[in-house]
C-alpha cells in the first residue's frame, strides 16, 4: 500500500476515532510522524510512541489476541496492557520485565536499539526482585486499609519497613 | 521559600546570559536526565501516599548533595499559585507538565538557574542542567556529577540490558535529553528553514519552537534535541546534537551575511521598525514582542543597532513574559491590562527611563 501523501510504501496505518467515526489513515514514516506532531509540538516523544504503538498494532494482533493482551496486568503495579496503550505511561519499573515480549518491538521501533550502551547508576540495582516486591507490598496495604483488614496492613507495614531497613 | 522565589524576579538565569560561546546565536544549551527510584511505581501509577513520600525522600537527599558551591534551595511547586507556576515554566526551572500536574511536588534549584532538579513531574526525578550558549560538553560534565552524586544516596530503577527505565518507552535507556535554543531568524527570512528541519529529522533530531504553540516557532528560536535516548552513549548523544549545531550556525551566518549585501536596506527598515514600535507601543502582545524583540537582536548581532546589548534583549524576553510581568507588578493582570503593562515596560526600559522602574 502506497503513502496517501506521497509515493513511498505506507508503513504506518493510523485508526483516528472522533465523534463515534472512525477513519484510516496509511502513510509513510516522515508523513507519519509529521501528522501525528500536528498542534503538539511539546508532545514529541509521546507522539513518537503513538506512531510506533499504531504502526506495532497494525502489524496486527487479531482482534481476539489483543483483547487477551490487553487485559494482562502486571502483579506488582496493577497496570494492564490496554491502561499502557491508553496513556502511553507504564506503571512501574516491573512493567519492563512483564511486558517484555510486548515492549521490545516497540522499544526497537522508537531508538532503533534494543541494548543501553550509557553510563551505569553508582548504587547496583541489584535485587531487583525485592526491589518490586516493596511496591507490591505497599500496593497491598493500601488495599488492606481499603478493606478495613487492619491486622494486614500492619503486617504488611512491618514487612515494608523491615526491607527498607535491609536496603538502607 | 517564596521570598527566594521573588528573588528571582530581580535576576535573569544562566541561560539567558548571553555569555557562553557563539551566544548571538546559541541562547542556551540544556541536558536532562530522567530518573526514578527502584522500589516506588512510576507517577502515573503511585498513589497520593507514594507521591508524599517520594517527595519527602527526594527533598531531603537532594538539599544535601554538594554540587556546586551554592546552596540548592527547594521550592514546593504545589503550595504555589497558578503565577509563580508560570513563573518558573517561562524561567525554564519546571515543565508546563510540571506546573499542571497534582499532588505532592516540588523543584530544587541553584540560585543560578543552572541546575533544576524536578521531583514527581511524569518521572519521580528530572535533572536539568542549563548553560548559556553552546556548550554541551560542559552542560553534561556537570549534570553526570549531580547524578553520580544523586545516585550514592538513592538507587535507581536500572535494567542491566535496558538501562535507566522511565514512565515512557521513549526515555528508557540513558533517560538524556539534550537540546540547544538556536535564534536564526536569517534562515526563516531566507524561507532556508524548512529544509534545514527536513534535514535534522533524517538524522533523528527533533525540531520545535520556543514556548510555541504546535510546531510554529515563536520569534524564530528554534530547539533541537535528540530523540533516540536508547542504544547510545551519553557522550554519543551529546555530540549527535552538538556536532549539528556549528553546521546550522554556519548556515545561519551565511543567510545573515546574504540579507546584508543583498537586502541591508529592507534589513535595516524592518529592525528600526520593530525597534520603534517596542520603544513606543501603548499596548502589544507577548507574541508580537518576541517577534519584535527576535528581529532587533538580529540587529544587534548585524550591528544595525549599536545602543544595546545582547545581554539586556535576553532580559527584555523574560521579562515581558506574562508571570514575569505580573510579578513585577505584584498582582493579577487580564490579557489586556498585561499588554499595556508590557508596552510600559518595554517604552521606559529602551527610551533609558531607568531599567524600566525595577530595580
Amino acid at each position: 500500500m502506497k503513502c496517501q501523501q506521497c509515493e513511498r510504501p505506507a508503513t504506518f496505518h493510523i485508526t483516528e476515532l472522533e465523534g463515534g467515526k472512525h477513519s484510516e489513515l496509511h502513510l509513510c514514516e516522515e508523513h507519519a510522524r509529521q501528522y501525528l506532531t500536528q498542534g503538539e509540538a511539546e508532545q514529541g516523544p509521546a507522539s513518537e510512541l503513538a506512531g510506533a504503538l499504531a504502526q506495532q498494532m497494525a502489524v496486527s494482533q487479531a482482534a481476539e489476541g489483543l483483547k487477551k493482551l490487553d487485559s494482562r496486568a502486571c502483579p506488582v503495579c496493577g497496570i494492564t496492557f490496554f491502561d499502557f496503550r491508553n496513556q502511553g505511561r507504564l506503571g512501574c519499573p516491573n512493567d519492563y520485565v512483564f511486558f517484555e515480549k510486548e515492549l521490545e518491538p516497540l522499544i526497537a521501533n522508537i531508538h532503533g536499539e534494543t541494548v543501553h550502551k550509557g553510563k551505569h547508576p553508582k548504587r547496583g540495582a541489584g535485587g531487583t526482585q525485592q526491589r518490586t516486591e516493596l511496591i507490591r507490598m505497599r500496593r497491598d496495604m493500601k488495599e488492606a486499609i481499603g478493606q478495613e483488614d487492619y491486622e494486614r496492613a500492619k503486617e504488611l507495614r512491618d514487612e515494608i519497613k523491615r526491607v527498607e531497613e535491609q536496603q538502607s | 521559600m517564596t521570598v527566594e522565589l521573588n528573588d528571582l524576579t530581580h535576576t535573569i538565569g544562566e541561560w539567558l546570559r548571553a555569555s557562553g560561546p557563539q551566544a548571538d546565536i546559541v541562547m542556551s544549551t540544556r541536558i536532562r536526565l530522567a530518573r526514578n527510584l527502584a522500589d516506588f511505581p512510576f507517577v502515573t501509577k503511585a498513589s497520593e501516599q507514594d507521591r508524599a513520600d517520594i517527595e519527602r525522600l527526594l527533598r531531603e537527599k537532594l538539599l544535601h548533595i554538594k554540587a556546586t558551591s551554592d546552596e540548592f534551595m527547594y521550592v514546593n511547586v504545589g503550595d504555589l499559585d497558578k503565577i509563580d507556576r508560570q513563573f518558573l515554566v517561562e524561567r525554564q526551572l519546571i515543565s508546563r507538565e510540571h506546573a499542571e500536574a497534582k499532588g505532592a511536588r516540588g523543584v530544587v534549584i541553584d540560585p543560578r538557574e543552572q541546575v533544576s532538579l524536578m521531583i514527581n513531574e511524569e518521572d519521580h526525578l528530572r535533572i536539568q542542567c542549563m548553560h548559556s550558549g553552546l556548550d554541551v560538553r560542559g552542560a553534561w560534565e556537570q549534570i553526570n556529577r549531580i547524578d553520580d552524586l544523586i545516585s550514592e544516596q538513592v538507587t535507581y530503577a536500572f535494567h542491566p540490558r535496558l538501562g535507566y527505565l522511565t514512565a515512557c518507552p521513549t526515555n528508557v535507556g540513558t533517560g538524556a535529553r539534550v537540546s540547544v535554543l538556536l535564534h536564526l531568524p536569517a534562515l526563516v527570512i531566507t524561507k532556508q528553514i524548512e529544509k534545514v528541519f527536513r534535514s535534522l529529522q533524517k538524522i533523528s533530531l527533533a525540531v520545535r519552537g520556543l514556548y510555541g504553540e504546535g510546531s510554529q516557532a515563536m520569534g524564530d528560536f528554534y530547539q533541537i534535541s535528540n530523540q533516540q535516548t536508547l542504544g547510545r552513549s551519553e557522550l554519543e548523544l551529546i555530540e549527535q546534537v552538538g556536532d549539528v549545531v556549528p553546521a546550522l550556525i554556519h548556515y545561519e551566518r551565511e543567510a545573515r551575511d546574504f540579507l546584508i549585501k543583498e537586502s541591508q536596506q529592507m534589513l535595516h527598515d524592518q529592525v528600526s521598525r520593530a525597534y520603534g514600535i517596542l520603544r513606543t507601543a501603548q499596548t502589544i502582545s507577548s507574541e508580537e514582542t518576541m517577534l519584535l524583540l527576535s528581529k532587533v537582536r538580529m540587529g544587534v548581532n548585524l550591528g544595525l543597532i549599536d545602543d544595546l546589548s545582547l545581554l539586556k534583549l535576553n532580559e527584555l524576553f523574560i521579562r515581558t513574559q506574562p508571570a514575569h510581568l505580573q510579578k513585577l507588578t505584584g498582582s493579577e493582570l487580564t490579557t489586556a491590562d498585561r499588554n499595556i503593562e508590557r508596552a510600559r515596560f518595554l517604552r521606559r526600559y529602551l527610551n533609558n527611563e531607568g531599567n524600566g522602574g525595577l530595580n
